[in-house]
């Protein structure tokens, strides 16, 4: 059974269309990658797996399964807490310090216990590769570090609160190259117990750290097939027109 | 350079110049005018509760005790006043509410203050005396503060009507504090599982000393407002712990008395006072666009 999949989606803001009729499966403890122009609604689609789209003031309809259930009956707090997300921009919380940040969604999750809490920091940060450069400074403001480690911490930030499926949005667009590749071997090393789905403008992105590609376009979904077909070997002219940079 | 660039330059620069040159002025002929005063009582002109203009005796205690107690009721009431519908407006209502209520909000800022003034002696007034303070006197007499006879006139009066006068600028303000927090810090709380409550209070911390610096400033306004206060706080220069009891201000005895006084001692007493006031609304003032300024240049999720 996939671990999420969509049955026909259709998204709107207010009037404008922005998703139109997305079913695709996303197998458990793959990478996914949604590629596409902008404005073809990469974010809007991920955003519709977690409920965020409703956030933005957006509306949807169809169905969103999470292990063969229905994810809009979650309560969207439940939904959130399986379905965790990293933006592109990194948006650490300024006023907390590195260790709170971390701690952020257990303590939302009504965890005061001090052991289990430093625990669980120390995992996370290990988890998202930047334990050895922070944790001679927990308790520096999680804004002071640079924009990668920035990034680092807010993939630590999700992780904290054991999700199952983890949402990533340009991950990597707002980094240099070398954060960019800590980033990508971080998702490599995620797959091994995260369900991965990651929007990039990136098609080298894509290719290196997929299974799966999705391309978007218009709001439609082109083509959805293996990552390493899709780029060989692309079915649809439009896909092949893209990756190879005719268009978008 | 180019003339007109120099001369637009210069031009500017001489009006900032001018506009600091005028307080340094201000400060400068108030420490003049009171010389006398000081002079003859010296620090303890701060700490005396002696105001009597017929053996030319002045100390200035019930003054800053009325501004300063006066202030604090009004901050008492109007924070959470302010901070809630600060909150209301920006994390939870509608747009279509949003932009309405706040406008009304800031025009309560419009209002002239003698017209508060007014409302407060033939409104506030006799409704404290009749229903309000009979009410609390009976019930919690037992407090020192609510003890004593409801004359209407007094610290609760002018406390009510400086919160209604500084609620719409720490309300904008702190509303300004709230929208200069990226919606992307809403988002990340959203996506750990918070809920609307507890995503709201994540941002409430980020803005925490924005909202310290709004609250400074309302207060700044609150010591300042002269002519409302006068027209409640019942003008007598005496410390009494019951809120209900009549007392002055600083900026009203001021108003009331300087027409009339009579010696040079009196006079210099009154711009002691004054000059007293000045630098109390000064370094609040300074201190508040402080902090506002360095809280929404900083904001923000990352550099
Ligand atoms: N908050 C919003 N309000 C109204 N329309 C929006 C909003 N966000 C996105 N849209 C519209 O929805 C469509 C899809 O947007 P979406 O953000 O999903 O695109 P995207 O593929 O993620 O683009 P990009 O690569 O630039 O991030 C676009 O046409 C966009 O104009
Ligand atoms: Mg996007």
């Amino acid at each position: 059974m996939p671990k999420i999949s969509t049955k026909n989606i259709n998204a709107w803001f207010g009037k404008t269309r922005a998703l139109r009729g997305i079913s695709l499966d996303v197998p458990e403890k793959q990478v996914v990658a949604i590629i596409g122009p902008s404005g073809c609604g990469k974010s809007t689609f991920l955003r519709s797996l977690n409920r965020m789209h409703e956030v933005a003031g957006g509306t949807i309809e169809g169905k969103v399964l999470l292990d063969g259930e229905d994810a809009y009956a979650l309560d969207p707090v439940v939904l959130r807490r399986r379905v965790g997300m990293v933006f592109q921009k990194p948006n650490p919380f300024p006023t907390m310090s590195v260790f709170d940040n971390v701690a952020a969604g257990l303590r939302l999750n009504g965890v005061r216990d001090k052991k289990r809490l430093a625990e669980v920091v120390e995992k996370s940060l290990r988890h998202a590769a930047l334990w050895d450069e922070v944790k001679d400074s927990l308790d520096k403001s999680g804004v002071s570090l640079s924009g990668g480690q920035q990034q680092r911490l807010c993939i630590a930030r999700t992780l904290a609160v054991n999700p199952e499926v983890i949402l990533m949005d340009e991950p990597a667009s707002a980094l240099d190259p070398i954060a960019t590749a800590r980033i990508e071997e971080l998702i490599h090393e995620l797959k091994k117990e995260f369900t991965i789905v990651i929007v990039t403008h990136n098609m080298q992105q894509a290719a290196r750290v997929s299974d799966f590609t999705a391309f978007l376009y218009l709001g439609e979904l082109i083509e959805y097939d293996a990552t390493t077909k899709l780029f060989t070997t692309p079915g649809n002219k439009q896909t092949e027109d893209y990756i190879t940079g005719r268009f978008g | 350079m180019n003339i007109g660039d120099w001369l637009f330059k210069n031009l500017t620069r001489l009006f900032a110049v001018l506009v600091l040159a005028i307080v340094a002025l201000m400060a400068w002929e108030m420490i003049r005018g009171s010389g006398a005063s000081i002079g003859e009582f010296g620090w303890g002109f701060l700490t005396s509760s002696e105001w009597d203009p017929v053996q030319d005796l002045y100390g200035a205690l019930p003054f800053i005790y009325g501004t300063v107690v006066s202030s604090l009721i009004a901050l008492a009431i109007a924070l959470p006043l302010s901070l809630g519908s600060a909150i209301f407006l920006s994390e939870i209502a509608p747009r279509w509410i949003e932009g309405p209520v706040a406008f009304m909000v800031e025009l309560l800022a419009a209002i002239p203050s003698i017209v508060y003034g007014l409302w407060g002696m033939f409104v506030l007034v006799p409704w404290l005396r009749a229903s309000v303070e009979p009410v609390i006197s009976k019930n919690l007499g037992f407090i020192p503060l609510f003890r004593g006879a409801p004359y209407g006139f007094g610290m609760l009066a002018a406390g009510i009507i400086l919160a209604i006068m500084i609620l719409p600028i720490i309300t904008s303000i702190s509303r300004d504090v709230l929208r200069a927090i990226p919606g992307t810090q809403r988002e990340a709380a959203l996506a750990l599982g918070a809920t609307k409550w507890e995503s709201t209070r994540i941002i409430l911390a980020s803005g925490k000393s924005g909202f310290l610096g709004a609250t400074l400033l309302g207060l700044g306004r609150a010591v300042g407002e002269t002519m409302a206060v006068t027209m409640v706080i019942g003008n007598r220069p005496e410390i009494s712990l019951s809120l209900f009891d009549p007392g002055y201000s600083m900026a009203s005895v001021i108003a009331n008395e300087f027409a009339e006084a009579t010696t040079e001692m009196y006079t210099s007493a009154l711009i002691e006072i004054a000059l007293v006031l000045f630098v109390v609304t000064l370094v609040l003032n300074a201190f508040a666009r402080f902090i506002v300024w360095s809280v929404t240049k900083t904001s923000g999720g990352s550099r």
